[in-house]
């Protein structure tokens, strides 16, 4: 890729000490945040210099990756042709629009604004509601300290979406984010903030798109899941980016006592992503169920490293990946359930499950627990198979062909992890996702 | 009049020979019994008229009326009416029944329609899966379950018949389906099959037990001896199988029964 095909920008291409004072001069936030970032930028490249932590990334090669490719962009530019699977097939209470990082376009029902419901974009909303966001922005969920990834990220983030719903506030419909990258060598810095207060209900939906098939593109992205007491909340990523497009991301949920977090994530696009998702259950009673669908074709890498930490009695984390690969696609699922020493009569769980379409595809799955409580119920498991041939055998015998038979086995394959997804349009998307990347109907 | 005309079938499976020559008729409207001791070869025919890719063809013919079928892979042959009632059906987890069947009643129907392309309307195919459930004493509940998957013995062989009346063959071919099934078992599937027996399918019904036969009385019975049709008779030569066993078989055809001892020792030294 040359650096003419880059459009113009403000903004010279990659993340130097320069770049980022230049990037600050673009940025009309509160000085509370400018010193946020400056905090952060010192630790990137305090970071930078420190290896990466092995035990996550060694399965991980980034030596073909070039930060220095990619660009920040100070404006927003909104592309009409963003692919996505989930918009205009249901309505939504709210909607919000990012393209290349920075707030498009969106809506919010008049009701929601009316029950005290926040939903738009970050850098908006921190400027007109920073009192409300800050105890809660990057401070339990997502710190910058992590490693160089989240560091990179707290200094450079443009955008993402925000929802805030108040005590006792539910909403019924579904509210919906959509994360696009459209120019070539665009970056999205997208964070994501959701805070339910206690006994609080909501759903959001959101998912990445890329404009074009062959622009590359970076995510550096996060997501904070703050769920109250009592509280419920249902939350769907379906990374669909470009096959051009690196995607790294620290998302993480706290979940207080007695509330529930249900977390979707679809991993179906980009060149190689690597997921660090953490559930965080906090107060007694708290429940976290993580699912996960991810099919990784041609030489896609797709990777995530899952951590379920029960720090109180009585929590429940349920963990279940299901990964099918095709070509010399590659999968990797590094997963820790750990129990603080006084969370007990916890009951945790994980699984991954992958299914091998083509014998040059190859999937890593490691499960890990760390127990400190003496009286918990923890189970964990992996499988990774080819095909059966008998199956493929039974179905051709009742008339299917070879492919109809393979895809049905897929789609039956991730049945099993669709069905804990109370949300018909999720499900009928990953179906959709799925289809069309089996090339179904093409 | 429909015809599956199979001449001289030898087969291989991981290069050893199974099957040594069978020759066999079958019309529509006419049951086929296929009778004979463990390893002399009845599923080995089932599974490679079905086209199962392990089962190697190294010889001989079958043929659906006169289209020559022996290279069609397991789907095209199901395409133009064969049906292998599987003696251990397999389980698809996640798929739904429905779902299944949806797809292979609408290739059966349409056998040149390609993935994608549109299925048999839903409203017309619930009613008359509903239908072919009901005469079968099934719950329409297991329209909805994933196919086999976590079905009893009986349960799947009920499916197994479910899909032969919906996919309406030309030729059946049943692999032991009373195995394993209780009484009231064998008779709500020989019914089954009874209703579906008709002058527009043919049916092969493979057993070793005679329970089946009782119900599904054949036109012809033949033994299998060694990867060989070695008599084929009425139904009187089914009920005398049952009653006597297969050692006057094997008195009438030494060379066939010698054969048999041998490739059982062979076996045994091989493991």
């Amino acid at each position: 890729m040359s650096t003419a095909s880059i459009p113009e920008s403000s903004l010279a291409a990659g993340f130097t000490p320069e770049v980022f004072e230049e990037f600050l001069q673009t940025r009309d936030e509160p000085e509370w945040v400018t010193q946020a970032r400056r905090d952060a930028f010192e630790l990137y490249q305090e970071k930078l210099a420190e290896p990466l932590d092995q035990e996550e990334w060694k399965r991980v090669d980034l030596r073909a990756f070039r930060p220095g490719k990619f660009q920040l962009r100070d404006d927003s530019f909104d592309a009409g042709n963003l692919g996505t699977l989930m918009l205009d097939r249901a309505d939504f209470a709210g909607s919000v629009v990012h393209v290349d990082s920075h707030y498009a376009r969106g809506s919010a029902s008049e009701e929601l604004k009316v029950r005290g419901v926040l939903f738009g974009d970050l850098a908006t909303m921190l400027r007109e509601h920073g009192d409300t966001l800050r105890p809660h922005f990057a401070t339990r969920a997502v710190q910058a300290g992590t490693d160089r990834f989240s560091a990179w990220h707290a200094a450079f983030w443009t955008g993402g979406t925000v929802l805030y719903v108040p005590t006792g506030v539910t909403i019924e419909e579904p509210l919906y984010s959509l994360i696009g990258l459209a120019q070539a060598g665009a970056t999205d810095f997208s964070h994501t903030l959701v805070i339910l207060e206690d006994d609080a209900e909501a759903t959001l939906l959101e998912e990445t798109s890329s404009a074009t098939s062959d622009a590359p593109g970076l995510h550096v992205g996060a997501v904070e899941l703050l769920v109250g007491r009592n509280a419920r909340l249902r939350y769907v990523q379906l990374q669909n980016w470009n096959s051009k497009t690196w995607h790294f991301a620290h998302q993480s949920g706290r979940v207080e006592s007695n509330g529930s977090l249900q977390w979707t994530v679809g991993g179906l696009g980009a060149k190689m992503a690597h997921i660090h998702q953490d559930v965080h259950l906090d107060g007694r009673g708290a429940e976290g169920q993580v699912n996960g669908v991810t099919f990784a074709t041609d030489k896609q890498l797709i990777s995530y490293y899952t951590q379920q930490t029960h720090h109180a009695p009585d929590t429940r984390s349920d963990l279940l990946y299901k990964d099918v690969l095709r070509d010399k696609a590659r999968c990797v699922w590094r997963g820790m359930i750990k129990v603080d020493e006084a969370a007990q009569q916890t009951d945790g769980y994980q699984r991954n499950d992958s299914l091998l379409l083509s014998s040059t595809a190859r999937c890593d799955a490691i499960p890990g627990l760390e127990i400190e409580a003496d009286d918990v119920r923890c189970t964990h498991g992996a499988t990774a198979g080819r095909v059966d041939v008998e199956q493929v055998f039974y179905a051709m015998c009742r008339g299917l062909t070879e492919y109809e038979a393979m895809h049905m086995i897929v789609q039956g394959f991730f049945q099993i992890v669709t069905d804990r997804i109370p949300v018909e349009l999720v499900r009928d998307t990953l179906d959709k996702a799925v289809e069309r990347k089996l090339g179904i109907g093409e | 009049m429909a015809t599956l005309k199979i001449t001289g079938l030898q087969v291989s499976v991981d290069d050893k020979p199974i099957l040594k020559g069978v020759n066999l008729e079958i019309k529509a409207g006419e049951i086929h019994a296929l009778m004979g001791p463990n390893g002399s070869g009845k599923s080995t025919l089932a599974y490679a008229l079905a086209g199962h890719p392990k089962y190697e063809i190294t010889g001989g013919t079958i043929e659906i009326d006169e289209t020559n079928v022996t290279e069609l892979d397991a789907n095209e042959r199901a395409r133009l009416g064969m049906f292998l009632a599987f003696q251990y059906p397999v389980t698809i987890p996640g798929v739904r029944v429905a779902d299944f069947l949806r797809h292979a009643v609408s290739n059966r129907r349409d056998p040149d329609r390609k993935e994608g392309e549109n299925l048999i309307p839903m409203r017309e195919f619930r009613k008359e899966l509903k239908e072919r459930m009901g005469e079968l004493g099934m719950d329409t509940e297991f329209a909805r379950r994933y196919l086999n998957d976590g079905f009893s013995g009986g349960e799947k062989k009920r499916m197994e018949i479910l899909q032969l009346a919906m996919l309406k063959p030309r030729f059946a071919l049943l692999d032991e389906t009373d195995s394993g099934l209780d009484s009231d078992a064998v008779k709500v599937v020989s019914e089954g099959v009874n209703r579906l027996c008709g002058p527009d399918m043919g049916v092969l019904i493979i057993t070793h037990h005679e329970r089946l036969l009782e119900f599904n009385k054949p036109q012809f019975t033949h033994v299998m001896l060694a990867g060989s049709i070695v008599e084929t008779g009425d139904a009187s030569l089914a009920a005398e199988l049952h009653t006597n066993g297969y050692a006057k078989v094997r008195e009438r055809h030494p060379e066939e029964a010698a054969e048999e001892t041998s490739e059982q020792e062979e076996s045994l030294a091989s493991v």
